[in-house]
C-alpha cells in the first residue's frame, strides 16, 4: 500500500529531459547553418550508440529497460557529447565517446543518478587525450555536405584545406607562433574571428544562449549555476585583460566562444555530478569557470571546460558538505 | 490596517479542489446504533477508564479520565450503554487496534446536567483543569491537549494566532465552520486571548476561502483580526503559518510559547468556546467527506462514529478503491472502514485510481533538488533520502531529519516519484526504537549492576558475620579456658571493632536498598510486600545477632 | 626542477605536520573501549554469549579473548556495529550460541507457580517480584528477555510471550515500491 502525499506534480525525469533537448534545438539550428548538416549526423550516431548502449547495460544490470529508456537521459549525454566534439570527426570516434560516456562514466558508477562524473565531459577528455589531432579539426565555415559526410565516414582528410581552427585555437597558435610580439587584437582580425567571438560561432552561441533562457524560463535550471559560470569566466578574463590586454582576450570573446554558453546552461547544470545546495551551486559552477578559464589560457589544450568540470566533480561531496542551507529553526537570530 | 505578511521557503500549490463539499452547509448524521470511542485520542498518556461494561452512561459524561501530566479526558458522545471495553481497530496507518469503550446507543441522546462555567471567576489552573476534564484537545491534526499549550510561559505571550489556513486539498471543515459558526470561534479565541493575557489575535486564512474570511470579519472587533494569507501548501503548517503571519522562525526544538506565540485551530477555539459556555465537552466534530463521493460535504459527527456510517452519508462511487484519513497530502489510507471517527479526524476522503492515481514507479534519484526547493522546512530531502536508505540514521539526524513536518511536498514535486516520506517515516520510526531500546537497555545495565551489587554484598557480609561468629567463639573460649588464658592483645581488640563497624555499616546498607528488586508496584502489591520484607527483616535480624555460644 | 621537488616535499612535511598536529589536539577523549562495546550490547544479560552478563563479555571482546559474534539478543546488527566500532570484519552470528529472535517477555502462569523464589534469583535484572510460597509475576517493563528464569522453574510455569505490537510502538516499514516495476 502506498502512503501520502497521494497527490503528485505531474513533471517527470522525462519531461525534464525533453525540455533540456527542446533548448538545445536552437543553437543545433545555428550550428548547421553555419556549418552544415554534419553535425546532424553526428547527432544521429551518437543518440543511437547511446541508447543501444543504455538498453545493453540495463539488460546487464537487471533493471527495467522500458522505463530508464524513455527517460531520455542517454539522449542529452550523446548530444551534448556530438556538440563538443567537432562535427568532421570519423564515425567511429563519436560511437568510441558515447560508449566511454554511458557504459563507463554511466553505468559502471552505477548507473542514472549515481555517476559522479559527467558522463560527456568524461567522454571528452577521453577523447582529446587519445586522438588530439582529430580533436582539433573544425570544420571551416561553409564546408559543403557531401564532403563532411566524406569526412565522418571515414573519408581521407587533406587538412589544411578544409578544416580551420577554432577561435580558441587560433587564438593560442597565434599568440605562441608570435612569440613576444603577437597582439591579441591583430589575431582576432584573423578569418577565425567574427564580430565578438568566432566567426559562425558566434551564431550558435547565441541559439544555445537562447536555450538556456529557455530552460531557465522554464525552471528547469536554477539561475545559480550559469550565473556563477558566466560571471567568474567575465571577471577572471576581465582581470587579466585589465592587467594586460595585449596578450590576453577580452572577456566577451571568452564568454561568446568554445563552450563557455553551451557549458553554462547544459553541462554544469548536469544534476548528477554537481552540487546541490545553492551555495555550492555558485563555488561549484565559479570554480569550474576559473579552472577552465586557466586551462584556457595558461595550458596546453584549447578548450579547459571538460577538464574543469571533471576537477570539481571530484570536490562536489566536499562543496556540498560545507555549503548545507541553514535547516528552518535553526537559522541565525531564530533561536 | 495592512498586515505585513512573511514568507517561508518552499511549498507548493496542489489544485484545492475545495468547491465541491463547500456548497452545502454542514449536515448532522444519523445517530449510528454504536459508537467506539478510543481512549488514546490525545498525545500523552492513555485515559483511564471510569466505566464497566452494562454501565448506563450519559452524554457528555467522562469515560476516560486523563492520566498522566500530558493527556486529556474522554466522554460519552451520546447516551446509552457501555457494551465492551475493548480493543478494537483504531483510524490508524498501522491498522492495530487499542482500547475503546463501546457504546449501544438508546437513541434519546440524553445529557448529563450542565451548567455555565464561570471562567472569568476561575483561577488559570481551575480553568485548564476543567479544559483537560472536557477532553478539548487541538483539532488541526496533532490532537495535543489545550490546556497545557494555554499555560502562560516565564516570558510573556503577545500574539496569539488562530489558524484557518486549512491548506490541504479537499479538506473544509475549518472552512465551514467558519463560515457558519464564526462568532463561537471569535468568542473561543477571546477566552483564550485572556488566558493568555495576550496583546492580539491573529486569524490566518488562506485567501482560497473569501467566505470564510468575510464571515470571521464580520465576527471580530477589538484587538482580533483576521489576516488573508497566500494561498500556498503547508501554510497551515504551525510553524510555517506563525513565519508567514510574524516573522517569527521558531527554532527547531521550541516552542511557539518560548517566542511569545501561540498557535490554535479555528476549530479548537470553537470547542473552547462551547466548553465553556455550554458545558459542552468534546464529542463531536465536524468532519469534510470529499473525493470520489457524489454527495461531498461537511457533517457534524460523534466521536466513535464508524467511518463506514459516515462515508455512506456522502454516497461514494462504485469506483471507490480506498478511504483516506486527511487529506491527500498528509492523511492515510485507513485499514478498515470501520474504524471510528476520532477527535483528530477532520476529512474522510474517497480515492479512486483517477483520483489519487497509483504512484508511477520509483526512479533513482538524479539529485536535481526540487524536492529541496520546495521543502519548507529548508531540508535537503534527497540526502536524508540517502541517509535513510543506507540506514545511515546518524547521518540523518544530522542533516535535521526530525525537522521534517512530514508535509509531502517533496515527494510531490519530486520527478522521480521517490516517496520520499515514507523514507523519512520509516527512518523516523527506526530511530525512535532504537532510542526505545536504548533506554531499555540502560535501564537493564543498571538493574544488572544493583543486582551484582547486592550479591557481592551478600556474599561479603556473610563472610564477615562467619568471621564475627568465629571470633566470638574464640573469645568466649578465651575468657572462660583456663589454660592459655592470655588476654586479648589490644591488635585483637582493634580488628574485633573494626568488624563490628563493618557489619554496621552493611546492616544499615542493606536496609536502604532493600526495595530495589520491587519498584514500580500498585500499591495493594507494594503494602503486600511491605509485610513480607518486615518479616524478612525481623528473621534477619535474628540471624545477624551473634548466637549463643553453645 | 630541483626548487619544484623542494617546495614540494616542504609543503608535503608542513602539511602533514599540520595534520598530525590536528590529529593530537582534537583527539576525541572517549570513554573506554569497554564502555563503547558495553553500549552496543543489548543488556538482556541472558548469558548466551558465554559469559555471565554483558558486561563480561564487553570485557572479554576488548581483550580480545572473545569474538564479536557471539551475542544473538544483539543479532546482526549489534555485530555490525561492533565490526564497525572494533574495525575488524564482519561475521554472521555464530549459530553456537543461539539465533537472534523477536523480543519477548516472561509471563509466570499465576494459577501454577507455587512460589519457589528460584525465578526471583535467576533473573539478572529483578524484574520478578514475589517471596517464598507467594505468587510470583513479572513486571513487564523490567523483563529484558533473557529466558533465565524459564528453566529452573520446577513446574514450568513460565513461557515466553513475543512483545505485541501496538499502536505507539509501531514501526513504518521500509517503504517498498519495486524500482520500476509497474513501468
Ligand atoms: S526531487 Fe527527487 S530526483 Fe530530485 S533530488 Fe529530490 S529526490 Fe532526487
Ligand atoms: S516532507 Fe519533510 S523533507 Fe519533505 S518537503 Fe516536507 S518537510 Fe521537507
Ligand atoms: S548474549 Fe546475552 S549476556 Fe551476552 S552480550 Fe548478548 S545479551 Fe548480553
Amino acid at each position: 500500500m502506498s502512503h501520502s502525499p497521494y497527490l503528485r506534480e505531474s513533471r517527470t525525469v522525462q519531461q525534464i529531459m525533453l525540455h533540456v533537448l527542446l533548448a538545445l534545438l536552437p543553437g543545433i539550428a545555428a550550428y548547421v547553418w553555419q556549418f552544415g548538416p554534419g553535425i546532424l549526423i553526428q547527432l544521429l550516431l551518437a543518440s543511437v550508440t547511446a541508447l543501444a548502449a543504455e538498453a545493453v547495460m540495463l539488460k546487464l544490470r537487471g533493471k527495467p529497460l522500458g522505463l530508464y529508456l524513455r527517460d531520455l537521459s542517454a539522449i542529452v549525454t550523446a548530444w551534448l557529447i556530438a556538440l563538443s566534439l567537432p562535427p568532421i570527426g570519423p564515425w567511429w570516434m563519436i560511437v568510441l565517446a558515447t560508449l566511454c560516456a554511458i557504459v563507463v562514466a554511466k553505468h559502471l558508477y552505477g548507473g542514472l543518478g549515481q555517476n559522479p562524473f559527467n558522463p560527456a565531459m568524461v567522454a571528452f577528455c577521453v577523447m582529446i587525450v587519445a586522438f588530439p589531432a582529430l580533436m582539433s579539426q573544425w570544420p571551416a565555415a561553409g564546408l559543403d555536405p557531401p564532403q563532411q559526410i566524406d569526412l565522418i565516414l571515414g573519408g581521407e582528410r587533406p587538412l589544411d584545406a578544409i578544416t580551420a581552427a577554432t577561435p580558441l585555437d587560433a587564438l593560442r597558435t597565434g599568440l605562441r607562433t608570435g612569440g613576444e610580439d603577437a597582439r591579441v587584437a591583430e589575431i582576432t582580425q584573423g578569418p577565425a574571428f567574427g564580430l565578438i567571438g568566432g566567426s559562425g560561432w558566434e551564431w550558435v552561441v547565441a541559439g544555445f544562449a537562447a536555450g538556456g533562457l529557455y530552460l531557465l524560463w522554464r525552471r528547469i535550471i536554477g539561475w545559480q549555476l550559469p550565473a556563477a559560470f558566466l560571471v567568474t569566466m567575465a571577471l577572471t578574463a576581465l582581470l587579466l585583460w585589465g592587467m594586460h590586454p595585449a596578450r590576453f582576450a577580452s572577456p566577451l570573446l571568452h564568454l561568446a566562444s568554445g563552450g563557455t554558453v553551451l557549458a553554462a546552461f547544459f553541462i554544469i547544470t548536469d544534476p548528477v555530478s554537481g552540487s546541490t545546495t545553492p551555495r555550492g551551486k555558485l563555488v561549484f559552477a565559479g570554480g569550474a569557470a576559473f579552472i577552465a578559464y586557466m586551462i584556457r589560457s595558461f595550458g596546453n589544450y584549447p578548450d579547459g571546460i571538460a577538464f574543469a568540470v571533471l576537477l570539481m566533480n571530484i570536490c562536489v561531496p566536499l562543496i556540498d558538505m560545507y555549503t548545507q542551507p541553514p535547516v528552518f529553526g535553526h537559522k541565525r537570530g531564530s533561536s | 490596517m495592512l498586515q505585513k505578511l512573511f514568507t517561508f521557503h518552499g511549498g507548493v500549490k496542489p489544485d484545492s479542489r475545495k468547491d465541491a463539499s463547500t456548497c452545502r452547509p454542514i449536515r448532522p448524521l444519523a445517530m449510528p446504533a454504536e459508537l467506539v470511542v478510543p481512549l488514546h485520542q490525545s498525545i500523552g498518556g492513555t485515559p483511564r477508564p471510569l466505566v464497566r461494561v452494562g454501565d448506563r452512561v450519559l452524554k457528555g459524561e467522562r469515560i476516560g479520565a486523563a492520566e498522566g501530566p500530558v493527556s486529556a479526558a474522554v466522554h460519552a458522545p451520546t447516551s446509552g450503554t457501555v457494551k465492551a471495553v475493548e480493543e478494537r481497530t483504531m483510524p490508524h496507518p498501522s491498522g492495530l487496534p487499542a482500547s475503546c469503550v463501546v457504546i449501544e446507543t438508546d437513541g434519546e441522546d440524553r445529557w448529563i446536567e450542565r451548567e455555565p462555567v464561570p471562567w472569568k471567576s476561575m483561577k488559570g489552573d481551575e480553568l485548564r483543569d476543567f479544559l483537560r476534564d472536557a477532553g478539548i484537545v487541538g483539532l488541526g491534526g496533532a490532537t495535543f491537549p489545550s490546556h497545557i499549550k494555554l499555560r502562560p510561559a516565564t516570558a510573556p505571550t503577545h500574539t496569539l494566532v488562530l489558524n484557518g489556513a486549512e491548506c490541504e486539498p479537499f479538506i473544509t471543515c475549518d472552512d465551514m465552520l467558519m463560515r457558519e459558526r464564526a462568532d463561537e470561534i471569535v468568542r473561543g479565541a477571546g477566552i483564550m486571548a485572556r488566558m493568555l493575557a495576550v496583546e492580539r489575535v491573529l486569524i490566518g486564512i488562506e485567501d482560497n476561502k473569501p467566505e470564510a474570511i468575510a464571515a470571521m470579519r464580520a465576527a471580530v472587533d477589538g484587538d482580533i483580526q483576521v489576516v488573508a494569507i497566500p494561498t500556498l501548501y503547508p501554510a497551515g503548517g504551525e510553524k510555517q503559518l506563525l513565519r508567514v503571519l510574524t516573522g517569527v522562525e521558531v527554532a527547531a526544538g521550541r516552542r511557539p510559547l518560548d517566542f511569545g506565540l501561540q498557535c490554535f485551530n479555528v476549530g479548537t477555539a470553537y470547542r473552547v468556546a462551547r466548553a465553556i459556555d455550554h458545558a459542552e465537552p468534546l464529542i463531536s466534530r465536524i468532519v469534510t467527506v470529499a473525493g470520489n463521493v457524489e454527495e461531498p460535504g461537511n457533517f457534524e459527527v460523534l466521536v466513535g462514529t464508524p467511518i463506514d456510517e459516515l462515508l455512506k452519508a456522502g454516497r461514494p462511487r462504485a469506483d471507490t478503491d480506498r478511504v483516506l484519513m486527511g487529506g491527500p497530502m498528509m492523511g492515510f489510507a485507513l485499514p478498515t472502514t470501520a474504524a471510528p471517527v476520532v477527535k483528530a479526524t477532520n476529512c474522510v476522503l474517497a480515492g479512486s485510481p483517477s483520483l489519487l492515481p497509483p504512484p508511477p514507479p520509483e526512479m533513482a534519484c538524479i539529485r536535481c533538488g526540487t524536492c529541496a526547493d520546495h521543502c519548507p522546512a529548508d531540508l535537503q530531502p534527497f540526502e536524508l533520502y540517502w541517509f535513510g536508505r543506507s540506514h545511515n540514521f546518524g547521518k540523518a539526524q544530522e542533516y535535521h531529519l526530525f525537522d521534517c513536518i512530514e508535509c509531502g511536498c517533496c515527494s510531490y514535486v519530486c520527478p522521480s516519484h521517490i516517496p520520499l516520506v515514507d523514507y523519512f517515516r520509516f527512518t523516523k520510526s527506526e530511530i525512535w526504537a532504537r532510542e526505545r531500546e536504548r533506554a531499555a537497555a540502560d535501564i537493564a545495565r543498571e538493574r544488572f549492576e544493583a543486582r551484582n551489587d547486592r550479591q557481592e554484598r551478600e556474599k561479603r557480609e556473610k563472610a564477615e558475620r562467619l568471621a564475627a561468629k568465629a571470633d566470638a567463639t574464640r573469645k568466649k573460649l578465651a575468657e572462660t579456658g583456663a589454660g592459655d588464658g592470655a588476654p586479648p592483645s589490644p591488635a585483637e581488640e582493634a580488628k574485633k571493632a573494626l568488624i563490628a563497624a563493618a557489619l554496621e555499616r552493611a546492616k544499615q546498607q542493606k536496609s536502604s536498598v532493600k526495595a530495589r528488586n520491587t519498584e514500580n508496584l500498585p500499591a495493594d502489591k507494594q503494602a503486600e510486600i511491605d509485610e513480607i520484607e518486615a518479616r524478612r527483616a525481623r528473621s534477619e535480624r535474628r540471624t545477624v545477632e551473634p548466637p549463643e555460644p553453645s | 626542477m630541483i626548487a619544484a621537488l623542494l617546495v614540494m616535499a616542504g609543503l608535503a612535511l608542513v602539511l602533514g605536520a599540520i595534520l598530525g598536529f590536528a590529529a593530537v589536539r582534537f583527539k576525541v577523549q572517549g570513554d573506554p573501549l569497554v564502555d563503547k562495546i558495553d553500549a552496543i550490547l543489548p543488556q538482556t544479560q541472558c548469558g548466551q554469549c558465554g559469559f555471565p552478563g554483558c558486561r563480561p563479555y564487553a570485557n572479554a571482546i576488548a581483550d580480545g579473548e572473545a569474538d564479536i559474534n557471539q551475542c544473538p539478543p544483539g543479532g546482526d546488527e549489534g555485530v555490525r556495529k561492533l565490526a564497525d566500532l572494533l574495525g575488524r570484519e564482519y561475521k554472521p552470528l555464530n549459530e553456537e550460541h543461539g539465533v537472534e529472535k523477536p523480543k519477548a517477555v516472561a509471563m509466570i502462569d499465576e494459577q501454577t507457580c507455587i512460589g519457589c523464589t528460584l525465578c526471583i534469583q535467576a533473573c539478572p535484572v529483578d524484574a520478578i517480584v514475589g517471596a517464598a510460597k507467594q505468587m510470583h509475576t513479572v513486571v513487564e517493563a523490567d523483563c529484558t528477555g533473557c529466558e533465565l528464569c524459564v528453566a529452573p522453574c520446577p513446574v514450568d510455569c513460565i513461557t515466553m510471550e513475543p512483545l505485541s505490537e501496538t499502536v505507539q510502538n509501531w514501526k513504518w516499514k521500509y517503504p517498498t515500491i519495486p524500482i520500476g516495476k509497474a513501468a
